[in-house]
């Protein structure tokens, strides 16, 4: 039989109908749902008298807009709103919702695989580009817009054009100090913004093998950063160890067989992929962002880039902006760029290994006079975990503060933003222009780069503190 | 869904690549629970200065531009999140058409479902239309979806390569969800066999 990729295998056992010249119809197994992009798909299901198809199959968390300090108290009357909203249309539908009062509530992303609704080799979707982040699972999880939202609800399934596969192939041991979402970064600052359109990523290669699935999340969740529909991971052993005591997993009662299944599903020894990139891990300095899209990006020991040292008219142009945007002159060291904010969270960096890497290098240090630095757990589980850890009293005792789970300042839709001017090092996943706020500028780093740019005012390469971070 | 008719409109040139979609809306305005009233919020941080007044600069607020029904603009248009509130304020602002050399692939996929057609040139072609639309007074495009044509009263001419099956749902304006549940058989078939 011919060899075939993890993709191929999850694409071929969804299809519901296919014709030629036409998109696919796929069988969505999961639905996650959040406030943002769901109460207009809900009112197109009123206006047309359509139900949820499968509300087993579909659960629902409020993240976006979450106030993270008092959050029993929602300032913002169409934050309120739009919370309210969802609560009524769950309960009008008849679909699980995780929320403000429930200990499992946090970011989509975060508690989909903390309560062991994401599965391997399941189809997985959400009104919300990250959704890629399941795909650490060995699932294909895409964003979708609201139109779509609707569609699954009332039908379980989407018609998609079967996009291409591109191996992302990174190898060698990961220096010190670099981590998951340096290896991301610097992908996605090889192949820009935009070199994974229309493609769906496989990472493989023995660095990814060798990464914790909290490390994973983090490297499938930017993968729509270079543009690509879904990034996805082959599942292994490591993958099935994470799994095992999940709420939602450790009750199947047919668990053991189907751990065999998922194993099955990893690419098979010599499948084709359309597109290979390959990638040298020792060569991965820990990763800044400088600009305003993601790819815009260089190590902690480099410069900002000068325009006049680009050809290309529209690449100069962009770089120029870029630099105007961010109040930055070219050629500046990374390590001269002082900050005034740090935050820690998002669904890209807000689980507990994440918190527990940033802690090591706080403690026994002070947030600089000048830096004012948040925590947000990306759940209530992590919060609570931290806790237990002592991990929150390491962060408070240094003068961060931490807060309720949620997006927070990763989008600034609650009240946790960014002033015009005011410079963040932040362990989310965009830099778009007022993406923290208007006229916020972002720089786009590890939790780790984030807790030593706390500590400095400015960033500084993690590798000179002397802090063993185990294998993060 | 509404049918796609032809466009003729002077083009309104937004010389930026990798506008994302925090740019075409800010999340600020992504709270209301209404698919419409989003045009006003459109561009918003490029349209309105810090004190809400006009931004004269920016080019979309030119006079000669206020009406257009085509965008052009540089690569890798409406990147970032999948919030289909881009492609509301988009149309609801009166862009129909949008033209670039290439599209972020969720957004592109939204832009069909709300009656936008999203047209992938060469950086050549799309250079001349910018080029165009700066120079001549009287410029005005058409984009004829029936014919596969997008053509302008000067001399230029070009044929549109569009998913057939998305031509034809843009064209009759049909909906999505009553099309796929033609297969509803096939649906229950599946999940029939699928018992998890
Ligand atoms: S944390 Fe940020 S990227 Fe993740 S779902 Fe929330 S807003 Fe989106």
């Amino acid at each position: 039989m011919r060899p075939k990729t993890l993709f191929d295998k999850i694409w071929e056992t969804h299809i519901v109908h296919e014709e030629a010249g036409k998109p696919t119809l796929l069988y969505i197994d999961l639905h996650l749902v959040h406030e943002v992009t769901s109460p207009q798909a809900f009112e197109g299901l009123r206006e047309a008298k359509r139900k949820i198809r499968r509300t087993d199959k579909t659960f629902a968390t409020m993240d976006h807009n979450v106030p993270t300090i008092d959050r029993n108290n929602i300032k913002d009357p169409i934050s309120a709103q739009q919370i309210e909203t969802l609560e009524k249309n769950c309960k009008e539908f008849g679909i699980e919702l995780f929320d403000l009062a429930s200990p499992y509530q946090g970011i989509v992303h975060v508690i989909g695989p903390e309560q062991g609704l994401t599965k391997p080799g399941s189809t997985i979707v959400c009104g919300d580009s990250h959704t890629s982040t399941h795909g650490a699972f060995g699932a294909l999880a895409f964003g979708i817009g609201t139109s779509e939202v609707e569609h699954v609800m009332s039908t379980q399934c989407l018609w998609q054009n079967k996009p291409k596969t591109f191996e992302v192939q990174v190898n060698g041991k990961r220096p010190k100090g670099v981590t998951a979402k340096d290896i991301i970064l610097s992908i996605i600052g090889e192949i820009g913004t935009a070199g994974a359109t229309g493609y769906v990523i496989e990472y493989t290669g023995e660095t990814i093998r060798n990464l914790s699935m909290e490390q994973r999340m983090t490297i499938c969740n930017m993968s729509i950063e270079g543009g690509a529909r879904a990034g996805m991971i082959s599942p292994d052993e490591i993958t099935l160890n994470y799994l095992r005591d999940k709420p939602r997993i450790k009750t199947l009662n047919n668990l053991d067989s189907l751990m065999d299944d998922w194993i099955k599903l990893a690419s098979d020894e010599g499948a084709l992929f359309d597109e290979t990139l390959k990638l040298d891990a020792t060569k991965i300095a820990p990763q800044v962002s400088w600009g305003t899209s993601p790819g815009m990006v260089t190590g902690i020991n480099n410069k900002v880039p000068n325009p006049k040292n680009f050809e290309d008219p529209v690449k100069r142009k962009s770089i120029e902006d870029a630099l105007a945007y961010m109040g930055l002159q070219a050629d500046t060291s990374i390590e001269d760029i002082k900050i005034d904010t740090v935050f820690i969270g998002s669904c890209t960096n807000g689980r507990i290994e994440d918190l527990i890497a940033a802690s090591k290098i706080i403690k026994g240090n002070k947030v600089s006079s000048k830096v004012k630095a948040i925590v947000v757990p990306g759940s209530q589980v992590v919060k609570y975990q931290a806790e237990k850890l002592g991990i929150d009293k390491i962060f408070k005792d240094a003068g961060f503060e931490w807060r309720e789970s949620g997006c927070s300042m990763c989008l600034a839709m609650n009240p946790d933003k960014l002033s015009p001017g005011e410079r963040a090092a932040s362990t989310s996943n965009r830099n778009f222009e007022g993406r923290q706020g208007k006229g916020g500028r972002t720089h786009l780093v590890s939790p780790t780069m984030a807790a030593a740019a706390a500590i400095n005012g400015r960033f500084t390469d993690v590798r000179s503190f002397d802090v063993d971070l185990g294998e993060y | 869904m509404e049918k796609f008719q032809t466009v003729i409109s002077r083009p309104a040139p937004l010389d930026s690549s990798n506008v994302d979609t925090d740019q075409i809306i800010p999340k600020q305005f992504l709270k209301r629970i209404e698919r419409t009233g989003f045009g006003q919020f459109l561009f918003f941080d490029w349209r309105f200065n810090d004190d809400g007044s006009i931004n004269e600069k920016f080019i979309l607020n030119e006079k000669r531009f206020e009406d257009s029904e085509i965008l052009l603009s540089q690569e890798n248009f409406g990147c970032g999140s999948s919030r289909e509130h881009a492609p509301w304020a988009l149309r609801d602002y009166g862009f129909k058409v949008i033209i670039s050399t290439s599209f972020a692939d969720i957004l592109f996929n939204n832009c069909f479902k709300n009656c936008i057609l999203p047209i992938v040139i060469t950086e050549e072609k799309l250079d001349y239309l910018f080029k165009s639309t700066l120079e001549f007074e009287d410029y005005q495009v058409k984009v004829d979806l029936e014919n596969l044509i997008l053509s302008d009263n000067k001399n230029f001419t070009e044929k549109l390569d569009i998913d057939p099956y998305r031509r034809k749902c843009l064209l009759e304006g049909l909906d999505d969800i009553a099309l796929t549940l033609i297969h509803e058989d096939k649906i229950t078939l599946y999940e029939k066999a699928s018992i998890e």
